[in-house]
């Protein structure tokens, strides 16, 4: 299959990433279970050990960034997981990633409007 | 025969839950969106299906990245939803249909989909707030089946495999020897991206494109590849793989009876779409 060109600001969740970011994103998939969100908040450092977190993913989440956590393999679906632990809902993550504020964020979902 | 009497294409998306628990439905930014339904619950009203085939796509509540069917298929006598992280109410439990379940998975892998097959399932946001959306009293009038599409992890099923599917399912509900009348569900998009610099995207000109193809000329998506969808449409707005494969059940002509697209619905581009088989 010929390589298809790399859409910007766009990481495919393929094979590779899934590889790479199989600690994270079952760490992210246990936070279905209140239990286990209520662990992680009472000891994060605890928490991630026992999923066996590389350190770029330690990273990632010990600094909430949602770029970073990509980079480290991690599932937008998971990832919301993780940032439904701190209430943060699509547009707060939209924001981050996008630098701007929730305010500009949500301004420029109503351009599309056109 | 048992027979497709219509398909319903809609979003799906987690703020919609928020919405319906904290009865927003006639605040300014969702009413556009909700009082899309009412036709469509008009004529689910007059209809009255027996069936309801949900074609959606799981994000992480039933399947991870451990075992992940392309396409799964639900062989229960009940879905039941649950805690997906993020805090929406769950809603009451769904009655399966597992003889025609069966016989779906028997038709369809008599076509060679080599489905999994599943007798627990989970069903996420993306089964229950569209069900909610039709029948906000939660009641469920009718049975289920669910079938569910991995959009979670690449390569996807191509959208011309999921137009297959459709038209797969189609022939099976037709070979089914009961009286029953279905309808089909598709879930997702359209077009939206969650993840990554390009966040907040949306293509109001493909969406719009593609909705009206659904009537004209329904394999016109099956032209692009699933990185090609993602270009148009966003890494999640690649869900219309659901509507696709909702429209190939529903035969080669369709008369829209409603339809409604408004922007934006949390990140997303927002789709409702109810199609009746005329040929």
């Amino acid at each position: 299959m010929t390589p298809q060109a790399p859409i910007p600001g766009t990481v495919i969740f393929d094979g590779a990433q899934a590889m790479k970011g199989y600690a994270l994103n079952k760490m992210c998939f246990s936070f279905n279970d209140a239990a286990n969100r209520a662990a992680f908040v009472a000891d994060e450092d605890g928490y991630c050990a026992q999923y066996g977190l590389n350190p770029q993913q330690r990273e990632a989440i010990r600094a909430r960034n949602v770029l970073q956590l990509i980079a480290a393999g991690g599932n937008a679906y998971y990832l919301a997981k993780f940032a439904g632990i701190f209430g943060l809902d699509m547009q707060d993550i939209g924001a981050q990633q996008t630098g701007l504020t929730k305010e500009q964020f949500q301004a420029k979902l109503l351009a599309a409007r056109g | 025969m048992a027979q497709i009497i219509g398909g319903i294409t809609t979003s799906h998306v987690p703020a919609i839950g928020r919405a319906i628990a904290k009865n927003l439905q006639q605040d300014p930014y969702w009413k556009p969106f909700f009082d899309g339904f009412i036709p469509v619950r008009n004529w689910l009203a007059e209809v009255k299906p027996d069936v309801v085939i949900v074609v959606y796509n799981d994000h992480g509540l039933n399947f991870f990245l451990d075992k992940m069917p392309t396409f799964s298929v639900g062989a229960a006598t009940e879905y039941r939803n649950a805690d997906e992280g993020w805090g929406i109410p769950t809603v009451p439990a769904f009655q399966g249909d597992p003889a025609l379940s069966w016989h779906l998975i028997q038709s369809l892998v008599g076509e060679e989909f080599d489905l999994t097959t599943c007798q627990e399932m989970k069903v996420d946001h993306a089964f229950t707030l569209p069900m909610a959306l039709l029948w906000p009293d939660q009641q469920w009038p009718v049975k289920t089946i669910p079938v569910c599409i991995n959009t979670v992890q690449d390569p996807l099923p191509s959208a011309a495999r999921c137009y297959k599917l459709g038209e797969a399912l189609g022939r099976a509900v037709a070979s089914w020897p009961g009286n029953e009348k279905v309808v089909v569900l598709g879930t997702g998009g359209l077009s939206h991206q969650l993840d990554g610099e390009r966040a907040g995207f949306i293509n109001k000109d493909f969406d719009l494109k593609f909705m009206q193809s659904l009537i004209d000329d329904p394999k016109w998506a099956t032209q692009y590849n699933t990185h090609q969808l993602v270009e148009l449409a966003g890494t999640q707005g690649v869900e219309l793989l659901m509507w696709l494969t909702t429209r190939g059940a529903l035969g080669n002509q369709v008369q829209a009876l409603h339809r409604n697209y408004h922007i934006p619905i949390s990140n997303t581009a927002s789709g409702l779409m109810l199609l009746e088989p005329t040929a």
